[in-house]
């Protein structure tokens, strides 16, 4: 294979050899070449295959415009699908692969597939793969399209890092009109940053002999060294891959093959897009053959790497920039035929290896067939940002129009082709002045668009194997909107989002349709411009960092018990104690709580203090409970409603003084009720006579319930009478536990005599260990919380959000009288009183008693009507087997419920149905003597 | 990303904002006699301004409740107020 590699020129090092393998065999590149450059270098051309067809396919363009060579690369161990060969730097060992094609890109045994183009066209997976169902085709279609593997072993430990920065002036690309622009700006006194997605500054400059009678290099050393010297900042390897809302730029940082991507988010008060253009694609009969490359791609590869990309080359333009390319490629020893593509049919004669093109019926001889049809400005980030494009007659091309908010574009960005002309542009935009208009272009060229109707398949989108026929038969089916014909076709979908084929595309819309290119539009530019990682936005917030649960003060405590930890309505908790089988242990905990008594951690239960003159009325409204004759001292269950009516979260409420309440809600809406009240005391009340403090951080609470936990309490020797006539139930003492104030309330959410303990979080392991070492002898130890839930159950105790759902109001808990008694305005009061809460068939709370020998019925299942076609009525809620019944025990909501006492009800889950029997949700203890001893 | 203005922190990233509602509704007393359609006007009608659009917002790291004019198009933040000097117009009850 002959090399195409020049003994001198471009920016690779030729003294540090790299090997690398491509599809198996072993080839040699240098330092500062990419994966592709490599290849070429060594004469290699097929590249990958097409993506529909798997048409063997080379490179188009040098960066990030190529569609074609799409590789899965491993090195040292860690593999990533999707590297653009273009733009993934050559490392020392890589191991590329072309992912569309086995087993070789060279080749593949897919390639036959091409034979059936004719019934391959746009919309043929929606025609042919409808019946009886497109899910029946789906996975097989989805295994034939994929584009390589995910490959865990980089996703492990992938974190990246995510930085926020700020800069008076962000430029974007680093060529020629955007270091001018970064060197007038910094020396003008602005912070300056400015961006390029290549390792090295200078964008398109090294495909140019002089600047300003500088060589490319010296010249962006001293533009650089310029910058920095000014304070300004040079970041290369760096693409700015959106912009935001408010001039956020979102800079996506390379560090490196398969090292995570570095997120900078960017606040910039000003905005240049020195962007650069693209060269774009010619359309004519097998323009996708290996060797027909962009003209402007050749070059690049030859400036940057050294790289000839052929040796009899065909040259194609239609526009100025041919000549000068054609000049270039010939002084560094190619054989040119230069070619004027506007005078007939154009056409690639050969398969895997180029033999010529023919233009107008003559046959030229050629192994490289280079097209230029024109320059495409990179607007995608103007367009991001919501500025306009305007359609240029004299350039054949969509410029920045409107500009949006504080974005300037300069230089080829800017539909500025001349470099003096660009640079005069970049200095006055880099001083922040208004832009002055352009002095005359001299870029010329020819209008030259795809020819419907014309001969042989020509390619429109390489990458997603869209040709002119597919627009052609888009337009006959009536898919003319550009935004339609994207979507049947697929052009400029996937990795490249079309940057070398809209425009070609829409252009051939446009002729079909009779109308303009600007009369047809383009499709909307969306960020990112290039793929990036996922990662990025997930930054380090993933695993443990991902929702941090709340932590426990006692979690070590715990942990030394041998606790289950899980995560509980945010907070990490103890599910049991002890390891062995779980459900066997929840059975002993919920025994030895009804038996003796049980201790356990109840910290995250909500402690929202509201305080001031207009408290008692402001709790009063909040709640659906009438709150204003709770005395102090006292504690009184409650609802909180949305204004809809729905009941939002149970709790109790305690009155500490005159002007003074805690609020203790359900602990995983400790900040849902928290904002909700400072909404309300903020929006509609006077916040200076409201105070509202959530103080569920400050203290820590431990509960003892049982029949117990009288005893056990009595061993702290506080000074508090603790017996049930004094101090009974739903009331609470304020004390003092070694010197602390200690909070004692008693209520309960196990049925059985309780008392909850709230302390400072930093002597609550005192209070912990006496309380464990007082219960022991009496035979009571510590609860988790999954026992807790069936002690709960057992006794009816509802868990908002599991027991109720979105429609649940409080009269169909049984909770009615507020409703019609409370004469107080309060939250969601008015949607009690509508016609859908007077509904008589509304979903009510309700136990289902199930028989001993059965299983306990499924949580989520349905309760049905009876007959040919059950009807849902209802659903089960919670489900437990009761340790302390000794059989099923469920809750649930059921139309009409509290009339349905003692009806035999079935319930159907998964095509199986058992019977239940309706009855009162209390289960144990319906009288209250336990709960009151 | 947006940039809001919390007349108590400054400007803080539009993540730490929750949207409470639009300005200007009011809560009926529903002490008196509201209809069904009066209430449902209140719990679900929105003005849903193309432009300049009033809203009620919350800062929630410092809990401050407020007024956020912006444009819903162009996403340019017009001002905020805090509630204690916008007036009981813009209040819900």
């Amino acid at each position: 294979m002959t090399s195409h590699r020049l003994n001198m020129g471009g920016l690779i090092d030729r003294a540090r050899p790299l090997s690398f393998t491509f599809d198996g065999r072993m080839y040699t590149g240098f330092q500062g070449d990419t994966l592709a450059s490599a290849l070429l270098a060594n004469g290699v051309r097929i590249l990958g295959r097409s993506f529909k067809y798997h048409r063997p396919r080379s490179v188009w363009g040098a960066w990030f415009d190529d569609p074609n060579a799409i590789f899965d690369v491993t090195l040292n161990g860690r593999n990533l699908s999707n590297c653009l060969a273009t733009t993934t730097p050559l490392e020392r060992g890589m191991e590329a692969r072309s992912v569309n094609a086995y087993p070789s890109a060279n080749f593949d045994i897919k390639g036959g597939l091409d034979l059936f183009h004719r019934w391959l066209s746009a919309g043929f997976y929606y025609k042919t793969f409808m019946w009886p169902n497109w899910h029946l085709f789906e996975p097989t279609i989805r295994k034939m399209a994929g584009l390589g593997i995910l490959d865990r072993n980089v996703l492990d430990n992938y974190s990246s890092d995510q930085v926020h920065d700020t800069c008076d002036v962000l430029v974007v690309g680093g060529g020629a009109a955007g270091l001018a622009t970064a060197r007038e700006a910094a020396e003008t006194g602005q912070d300056v940053v400015v961006v390029d997605d290549h390792r090295e500054m200078g964008g398109g400059l090294y495909r140019t002999g002089t600047i300003e009678g500088e060589t490319p290099r010296d010249w962006v050393a001293t533009q650089i060294a310029a910058i920095q010297a000014a304070g300004g900042r040079v970041l290369v390897s760096t693409t700015a891959f959106g912009v935001y809302d408010h001039r956020l730029v979102g800079l996506a940082q390379d560090r490196g093959f398969a090292k995570p991507v570095r997120l900078i988010r960017m606040r910039a008060a000003r905005i240049v897009m020195a962007t650069g253009a693209l060269d774009r694609p010619i359309t004519f009969a097998n323009n996708d053959r290996p060797g027909v490359m962009s003209l402007d791609g050749a070059t690049e590869f030859l400036g940057r790497y050294g790289v000839l990309v052929g040796q009899n080359i065909a040259v194609l333009s239609n526009n100025s920039f041919g000549d000068p390319a054609a000049e270039q490629l010939r002084a560094a020893g190619a054989n040119i035929t230069r070619l004027n593509p506007e005078i007939g049919e154009l056409s690639a004669i050969g398969g895997k290896r180029l033999r010529g093109v023919e233009v107008a019926g003559q046959h030229y001889a050629a192994d490289t067939i280079l097209t230029s049809g024109g320059m495409t400005p990179v607007v995608h980030l103007w367009r991001h940002a919501g500025g306009k494009l305007d359609w240029s007659d004299e350039k054949q091309t969509f410029v920045p129009g409107k500009a949006p908010d504080c974005m300037t574009a300069v230089g080829a960005a800017n539909g500025i082709f001349d470099m003096i002309a660009a640079l005069d542009g970049a200095r006055i935009a880099g001083r922040g002045d208004p832009t002055s208009e352009v002095s005359v272009s001299s870029y010329k060229i020819t209008p030259l668009w795809p020819e419907p109707g014309s001969t042989g398949r020509q390619w429109i989108d390489f990458q997603h194997d869209v040709t002119l026929k597919d627009i052609e038969l888009a337009a006959r089916e009536n898919y003319v909107s550009v935004e339609h014909l994207k979507r049947y076709t697929t052009l400029g979908m996937a990795s490249d989002q079309g940057k070398t084929s809209n425009i070609a595309g829409l252009a051939a819309m446009a002729t079909l349709q009779g109308q303009t290119i600007p009369e047809t539009g383009t499709t909307t530019f969306r960020p990112p411009f290039v793929p990036v990682p996922f990662g990025i936005y997930r930054g380090h917030h993933a695993r443990q960092l991902f929702h941090p649960p709340k932590r426990l003060p006692l979690e070590m405590a715990h942990r030394e018990l041998d606790a289950a930890l899980g995560e509980y309505g945010g907070w990490l908790r103890p599910g049991w104690y002890g390891s062995g089988t779980a459900a066997s242990i929840i059975r002993d905990e919920v025994l030895m709580a009804r038996g003796s008594g049980a201790i356990l951690d109840a910290t995250p239960l909500g402690k929202i203090e509201v305080m001031g003159p207009d408290a008692e009325a402001f709790v009063n409204f909040i709640y659906y409970n009438t709150i204003k004759t709770l005395k102090t001292g006292a504690i009184r269950y409650g609802f909180m409603l949305t204004e809809q009516g729905v009941v939002y979260d149970d709790g109790v409420i305690a009155r500490l003084g005159d002007n003074r309440f805690v609020i203790s809600c359900s602990s995983s809406h400790v900040d849902g009720v928290s904002m909700s009240a400072e909404a309300w005391r903020q929006d509609g009340n006077d916040p200076d006579r409201i105070f509202v403090h959530d103080t569920t951080q400050n203290w820590a609470t431990v509960t003892v319930t049982g029949p117990m936990a009288r005893q056990v309490l009595e061993a702290l020797e506080l000074d508090v009478d603790l017996s049930a006539e004094i101090f009974s139930h739903m009331t609470f003492r304020d004390t003092s536990y070694e010197g602390e104030p200690l909070r004692i309330a008693r209520v309960s959410f196990t049925g059985d005599v309780s008392f909850e303990l709230s302390i400072r979080p930093s002597k609550v392991r005192a209070l912990w260990e006496a309380l464990n070492e007082a219960g022991k002898p009496l035979g009571v130890g510590p609860l988790g919380v999954e026992a807790l839930s069936i002690l709960r159950a057992e006794k009816g105790y509802l868990i908002i959000g599991k027991d109720t759902d979105g429609e649940t109001m409080p009269h169909d808990l049984g909770f009615s009288i507020p409703r019609l008694k409370k004469s107080a305005a309060f939250v969601g009061d008015r949607s009690l009183h509508t016609d859908v809460a007077n509904d008589p068939d509304r979903r009510q709370f309700v136990g289902l008693s199930v028989t001993a020998a059965l299983k306990p019925l499924p949580t989520g299942a349905h309760i049905v009507t009876e007959g040919d076609k059950p009807k849902s009525i209802g659903i089960v809620t919670s489900s437990y087997d009761s340790p302390t019944l000794g059989r099923p025990i469920a809750l649930g909501l059921l139309e009409r419920g509290a009339d349905r006492h003692g009806e035999t009800v079935r319930i159907w889950h998964f095509g199986e149905s058992v019977e239940a029997i309706v009855c009162a949700p209390c289960f144990y203890d319906p009288d209250g003597v336990r709960l009151n001893a | 990303m947006q940039i809001f203005p919390c007349p108590f922190c400054g400007p803080r990233d539009e993540r730490e904002f929750h949207l409470a509602g639009e300005a200007g509704k009011i809560r009926p007393d529903t002490t008196g006699t509201i209809t069904a359609s009066e209430w449902s006007t209140y719990l679900h009608v929105q003005r849903n301004d193309m432009g300049a659009t009033r809203e009620i917002w919350t800062h929630l790291p410092c809990q401050e409740v407020f007024l956020l004019e912006r444009n819903s198009v162009t996403m340019e933040v017009i001002g905020a107020t805090e509630f204690r000097k916008s007036g009981s117009q813009e209040m819900k009850t």
